[in-house]
C-alpha cells in the first residue's frame, strides 16, 4: 500500500498538509502533534519585514465555521529563516512556506531569500481577504494573477503553488492563468469573506469588519471548486475547506485534489491530522486501493 | 510529568452557585500540572459550535486528580456546558497559559483582585500564595459567589454594583474606601478594571499582574487570533504583540499597551 503522493516532482510520504495559518510554523503544535507523521507542514505566511497584523477581535465562532481577520501576523522572512525553518528540519516531514506581501516587490524579496533554503516548496498567498491592500488584487484578477506568478516564478528556486481565491466569480480562470504563468500547483480554496455583526453592542464582531471563513460549513463549495479546477488545468491541485475527517480529505481527493489541508479543524481537533492519515489507510485498505494517487480526480 | 494535552475527562459535579454561574469539577491527570492562573479549553459536543471555550481554573485539587471552573454561561458552548451532570464526558485541552508567578508576591503585601467572572481564577491563587492577602472582589449585586471559600485565604473586600452588599461601584472604590494599600497587585476581571488597575499600579508605583481575556482559536499559540498590544516588541512575534493563549494570559500591567 502506497500512500505516497507527488507535486511538481515533490514526494510527500502521505498527501495529509496543515492549512497555512492554522499551525504557525509547527512549533506550537508539536507538543500535540507528531510532525513526523504528516505529508508536509505549510507554515503561516511569512513577509518580507514583520507585519503587526489587525486589532483585536480577530475571531469568531460561526454555525459550523469561523471567521478570522489576523491580517497576516508574522516576524519576517529574516527571523523565519533562523528560527522557523531550523525548526522544522529537525522532523521528517516535507516544508511549504507560505509567501505573503503587498506588491511584487516584497513577494519576489521573500521568494529570493528562500532560494538557498531546505524548504521544499512556496506557496503563494494571493488571495488573504485581510488585508487591505495588495494581497487580495492579485488573486482577484486573472491578469493580475498572471504576472506576479510570473516575476515569482522567474526568481523561485523551489516548484511554486499559487494559492487561489474563493472570492471570484470563476475560479477555472484563475487556476488557468496561474498555469499559464508557470505555476507549478494551485491550492485552493482560501477564506470566504464573510461578516458577523454583534446585535447586542450594535458593531461588526470583528475589528477588521469582515473577515475570512473557514471550517467544516465552506467544505462543499471548497469541493466543488477543486473539481472544476482540477477540469480546467493540468498542474497539481492542493485542496482544502472544511477538512475535518479521513471521508472529507477523500471527497477532495476524488474530485481532483493530489494532496489535502486541514484548517480551521486543528483548532477544534489538534490530532486532525493524524486522524485524516490513519483514515486515508482503513479507505485504501477497505477498497484495495494500492495507490492513493490512482484515487486522484477520478469522479468525473 | 504531565504534559499539555487533548482528552475526554469526566465531569464528577456540577451546581449552579448564582444565576448563570456555574461551578464545575472535572476528574482529570491535567490537576497534575495544573498552576493558578491557568486556563483550559473546553470542547463542545455541539459540532455546530466549533471553537473551543478558554476558562481559568478556578481550583486544584492534586490529590484526587481533579480541576474546578467556574464559569458564566455567555453563549451556546457555555450553555451546553451547564447541562452537563456528574459521570458526563467532558473534552478539554491543557493545562494552558503561564499563569500568576507566585515568586513576585511571597511574603508582601498582596491585593489579589477580581471582577465577576474574572472572580474564579483568584482562588487557587489565595490558596497557593504564601503572603498577606488583600482580596478585593467585585460583583454585580449580592450573589457573592465564592466570597465565603476566599475568606478562608484572606480577608475579603467587597464592592457592588447596585451597592447591596460593601461598597457601592467597583474594585477601585472599595481599596480607596477601605484605605488599602498593597505592594503587588495580581487581578483579573473585565478590560475596564485591568485598565484602572494599571493607571493605579503606575501611581503607586507597584507591579499589577493581570490576567486577559480575549476570542481564541487555537489556545496553543498558533492561530495569533488572541494578541494584546505590547509596550516593547515581544520576542516571539517580533512586533508589539504578544500571545494571550501562550505569553500570558497573566503580563506584568506595564508591559501592555492597552
Amino acid at each position: 500500500m502506497n500512500t505516497k503522493v507527488t507535486i511538481a516532482g515533490v514526494e510527500f510520504k502521505n498527501p495529509v498538509m496543515t492549512a497555512s495559518g492554522t499551525f504557525g510554523s509547527g512549533m506550537e503544535y508539536s507538543n500535540l502533534v507528531d510532525l513526523n507523521g504528516l505529508g508536509a507542514v505549510v507554515t503561516k505566511g511569512v513577509a518580507n519585514v514583520p507585519w503587526e497584523g489587525n486589532p483585536t477581535p480577530r475571531v469568531q465562532e460561526t454555525y459550523g465555521g469561523m471567521l478570522n481577520a489576523i491580517g497576516l501576523q508574522n516576524p519576517g522572512i529574516d527571523v523565519f529563516i533562523e528560527r522557523d525553518i531550523p525548526f522544522l528540519k529537525q522532523f521528517d516531514t516535507k516544508i511549504i512556506v507560505n509567501v505573503c506581501g503587498r506588491s511584487i516587490a516584497d513577494y519576489v524579496e521573500v521568494v529570493e531569500k528562500l532560494g538557498d533554503q531546505p524548504v521544499d516548496m512556496l506557496e503563494i498567498n494571493v488571495s488573504c481577504p485581510n488585508v487591505s491592500h495588495g494581497g487580495i488584487a492579485f488573486g482577484q484578477k486573472a491578469d493580475c494573477l498572471y504576472e506576479i506568478t510570473q516575476e515569482i516564478k522567474k526568481k523561485a528556486k523551489q516548484p511554486i503553488i499559487m494559492k487561489l481565491s474563493p472570492n471570484v466569480t470563476d475560479i477555472t480562470e484563475m487556476a488557468k492563468a496561474a498555469e499559464a504563468a508557470g505555476s507549478d500547483a494551485v491550492s485552493l480554496i482560501n477564506t470566504i469573506t464573510g461578516m458577523k455583526i454583534d446585535i447586542h453592542k450594535r458593531t461588526f464582531a470583528l475589528a477588521n469588519k469582515t473577515g475570512g471563513m473557514s471550517g467544516p460549513a465552506i467544505k462543499p463549495v471548497a469541493v466543488r471548486m477543486v473539481y472544476q479546477v482540477a477540469n480546467a488545468v493540468k498542474i497539481p491541485i492542493i485542496g482544502m475547506g472544511g477538512i475535518a475527517n479521513a471521508e472529507d480529505a477523500i471527497e477532495f481527493m476524488l474530485a481532483g485534489a493530489t494532496g489535502v489541508a486541514v484548517g480551521a479543524m486543528n483548532f477544534v481537533n489538534p490530532y486532525t491530522t493524524k486522524e485524516v492519515a490513519e483514515g486515508i489507510e482503513q479507505y485504501m485498505k477497505q477498497y484495495n486501493i494500492e495507490n492513493i494517487m490512482d484515487i486522484v480526480g477520478t469522479v468525473r | 510529568m504531565e504534559q499539555m494535552r487533548k482528552e475526554t475527562a469526566t465531569v464528577y459535579s456540577q451546581q449552579e452557585l448564582a444565576t448563570g454561574i456555574y461551578d464545575m469539577w472535572i476528574e482529570t491527570g491535567l490537576a497534575l500540572m495544573a498552576k493558578p492562573g491557568q486556563f483550559i479549553s473546553v470542547y463542545t459536543k455541539d459540532k455546530s459550535a466549533l471553537l473551543p471555550r478558554p476558562i481559568s481554573i478556578c481550583e486544584v485539587d492534586q490529590d484526587h486528580q481533579r480541576l474546578r471552573i467556574v464559569y458564566r454561561v455567555a453563549g451556546k458552548g457555555t450553555k451546553e456546558f451547564s447541562g452537563y451532570q456528574k459521570g458526563d464526558s467532558i473534552d478539554i485541552l491543557g493545562t494552558l497559559g503561564n499563569g500568576f508567578p507566585l515568586e513576585a508576591a511571597k511574603g508582601k503585601k498582596v491585593f489579589l483582585i477580581g471582577g465577576g467572572i474574572g472572580i474564579p481564577p483568584m482562588l487557587e491563587l489565595a490558596k497557593q500564595l504564601a503572603a498577606e492577602k488583600s482580596i478585593v472582589v467585585g460583583y454585580r449585586n449580592d450573589e457573592l459567589f465564592l466570597a465565603d471559600e476566599l475568606a478562608k485565604y484572606g480577608k475579603v473586600y467587597i464592592a457592588t454594583e447596585d451597592g447591596s452588599v460593601g461598597t457601592k461601584g467597583n474594585v477601585c472604590n472599595a481599596i480607596e474606601e477601605q484605605g488599602l494599600k498593597a505592594d503587588v497587585i495580581m487581578a483579573c476581571g473585565p478590560m475596564p478594571m485591568l485598565r484602572a488597575l494599571k493607571a493605579y499600579a503606575e501611581k503607586e508605583g507597584i507591579p499589577a499582574y493581570i490576567s486577559l481575556e480575549e476570542r481564541m482559536a487555537c489556545g496553543v499559540g498558533a492561530c495569533l487570533g488572541c494578541v494584546v498590544k505590547t509596550k516593547e516588541k515581544d520576542h516571539h512575534s517580533h512586533v508589539n504583540n504578544a500571545r494571550i493563549c501562550t505569553d500570558g494570559p497573566v503580563y506584568l500591567a506595564s508591559d501592555l499597551d492597552i
